[in-house]
């Protein structure tokens, strides 16, 4: 809500509760769900740090300094307070690491979830709202793209085309619009049928306009609820990709490159594997309370569920 | 029920076909192997040579006809990295990755059935939050990692499993717990949502009000009943299975499937990686195939239509 709208608000008492009220109605809601908060607090930290991040950040990610090879963090004897989580094999700051491999992350995993979700609504639209032998083809489609694990997809694409931020945008991207094509498409299947739709083709509304006007904003809820999720299990992918070594490749930092360096000193330096694990682990979480408390709110139907 | 099983098998054909055009779709993208065959000081008459030879001067859709029908003859082309067919070399590294999924489906099965029934029967107890808390950190662990932990725990500081590779049973613990911990986050969440629904039905209430003990009210109406989606879900949880049994033989170096994919990614040993997509992909439609037909054996209300 934009500062202009308070003091308008301000000046005339009606006006308050009619203006002031979602942006209440919705920090009372999620301070209501314990859960939710921690999730809301633990996103907006992370996405503060990532936007932040360059003066935060205690030292320069990529300065390397042989003098300061592995040093554990600062509690254990021979770790210092300039580098509170330790070092890496060439002297690296963890800490400085992990905040600058938020970026990344959040970046590929918000911009690649952003396309999956165009993607997979546009499909799941046409095929639930056309039906017949599209809806039929579309669904064959979405099968086949379920009987491939998305790592795999992801791994034989990055193969053939080479490892790049860009790539891998689209290629999780690509293996993720599944969940929203069928996600939509039920949706509409049952959408189309209630009366308000039905109205409109009674008075000849065109299709594409009963399309985006009447269907696409009511599934707009279930999108958030599961793009809050895909960002999770996206974040979760990516790491893996870039443990495996097809994912962010060096100079960029990203958390499962980290991790991937780290793996190598496991006998001798377990801060190294173990804090970029960690931070994917909370990241993930808040962002897993986040969806399901969306999810509660949008969706009453499923409250209390799961 | 024939009819609809037999329905059902056609149904893959197109499904199988839209993977294969996929495929090999990707590889013709991914350029000419011609390339890579010869010296850099090849003549041009050499490439179209050998390009012809190869069939690959051909367009895009006949070489995709004779790509099917070598694929119908299981013929993915050969490794050059092995030196000799595709296919075979996949089949040989299958039980490994079975062996690894079924020991993981144990582990999971058997922390996430009583944990979830648990949950459900004694929901908001301290132990029904640490139930579902766990499950929701269990999913937020990126699998690989826990495995990493597990290792720097179990392995390299207390000693007690080897590091990696495969042979003994102990070999299969810490792999097994790995994969087999993501999945039963899963289940855990699913199985105590399909108790609560069933304890709240019409018969479970009549069950408890006819003053049969809560045991056999659990264990014999509510349970049996709440296993239908469970078992379903699990089945078609296959793809996820395979996919983390991937980056967890990475970890461990267990000599399944993943490793060999991984090590044909790295030298884009193209044949290999495209027979593993193809076993994979059939593997999770025969499983997503024989849950479609236990859902309807399990529950004989639902129509085959």
């Amino acid at each position: 809500m934009s500062s202009a709208q308070v003091n308008v608000a301000a000046e005339n008492g009606e006006i308050i509760n009619k203006e002031a009220k979602p942006f209440l109605k919705w920090a009372r809601l999620l301070l209501k769900s314990k859960t939710g908060t921690v999730g809301f607090l633990i996103v907006f930290l992370i996405v503060l740090v990532s936007l932040t991040a360059k003066w935060i950040a205690p030292h320069d990610p990529a300065a390397i300094n042989p003098a300061n090879m592995l040093l554990p963090p600062f509690w254990m004897d021979g770790g210092t307070a300039a580098h509170l989580l330790g070092t890496d094999n060439l002297g690296r700051d963890i800490l400085s690491r992990i905040i600058y491999g938020s970026q990344v992350s959040l970046m590929v995993g918000v911009t690649s979830v952003i396309l999956a979700g165009i993607i997979g609504v546009f499909i799941g639209l046409i095929s639930g709202f056309y039906g017949g032998i599209i809806d039929n083809i579309l669904m064959r489609l979405v099968d086949s793209f379920l009987a491939i694990p998305n790592i795999l997809f992801a791994l034989v694409i990055l193969t053939i085309f080479g490892p790049s931020v860009i790539t891998l945008i689209v290629v999780l991207g690509v293996t993720n619009w599944v969940s929203y094509a069928r996600l939509v498409r039920g949706e509409v299947l049952s959408i189309k049928e209630r009366e308000f739709v039905k109205a409109a083709r009674s008075i000849g509304v065109k299709n594409n306009k009963i399309i985006l006007r009447h269907l696409l904003p009511n599934v707009i809820s279930s999108f958030i609820v599961i793009s809050t999720l895909s960002v999770a299990t996206t974040i979760i992918l990516e790491a893996s990709l870039s443990f495996l070594g097809l994912g962010i490749q060096p100079p960029t930092v990203s958390w499962g490159g980290i991790l991937s360096d780290g793996r190598d000193y496991l006998a001798t330096s377990w801060w190294l594997a173990t804090f970029p694990g960690v931070t994917i682990t909370i990241t993930v979480l808040g962002i897993i309370f986040l969806g399901d408390w969306l999810r509660d709110v949008l969706d009453p139907h499923s409250q209390g569920r799961s | 029920m024939v009819k609809y099983f037999i329905r059902r098998v056609l149904q893959t054909i197109p499904v199988l076909l839209i993977i294969s055009f996929i495929i090999f779709s990707l590889v013709f993208v991914a350029g000419d192997p011609v390339a890579l065959m010869l010296p850099e000081d090849a003549s041009f008459e050499d490439v179209e040579n050998l390009r012809e030879a190869l069939g690959l001067d051909r367009p895009f859709l006949v070489q995709y006809g004779s790509y099917v029908v070598n694929l119908l003859q299981g013929d993915f082309g050969e490794s050059f990295r092995f030196n000799q067919s595709a296919l075979p070399i996949v089949l040989d590294r299958l039980p490994a990755t079975i062996e690894l999924a079924v020991a993981a489906m144990l582990v999971a099965i058997v922390i996430s059935i009583p944990l979830g029934i648990w949950s459900a029967t004694k929901r908001n107890s301290s132990l029904d939050l640490l139930a579902t808390g766990g499950a929701v950190i269990g999913k937020a662990m990126p699998n690989f990692w826990l495995g990493i932990m597990l290792i720097l725990l179990f392995s390299v500081t207390l000693g007690w499993f080897p590091v990696s590779g495969r042979g003994t049973m102990l070999h299969l613990v810490l792999p097994a717990i790995t994969l087999g911990t993501g999945i039963a986050a899963e289940m855990t969440r699913l199985i105590r949502s399909s108790m609560i629904d069933i304890l709240n039905q019409d018969y479970v209430r009549t069950a408890k009000s006819k003053g049969i003990h809560d045991f056999f009210v659990v264990y014999k109406h509510a349970f049996r009943n709440s296993l239908i989606p469970v078992v379903t879900i699990t089945a078609l949880q296959t793809s996820t299975v395979v996919g983390g049994a991937l980056i967890t033989e990475t970890v461990f170096s267990w000599p399944g499937l993943g490793q060999l994919l991984i090590q044909a990614v790295n030298t884009r040993d193209m044949a290999v990686v495209q027979a593993c997509v193809f076993v994979i992909a059939i593997l999770v439609i025969l499983m997503n195939l024989f849950a479609d037909l236990l859902y309807r054996l399990l529950d004989p209300r639902i129509k085959y239509n």
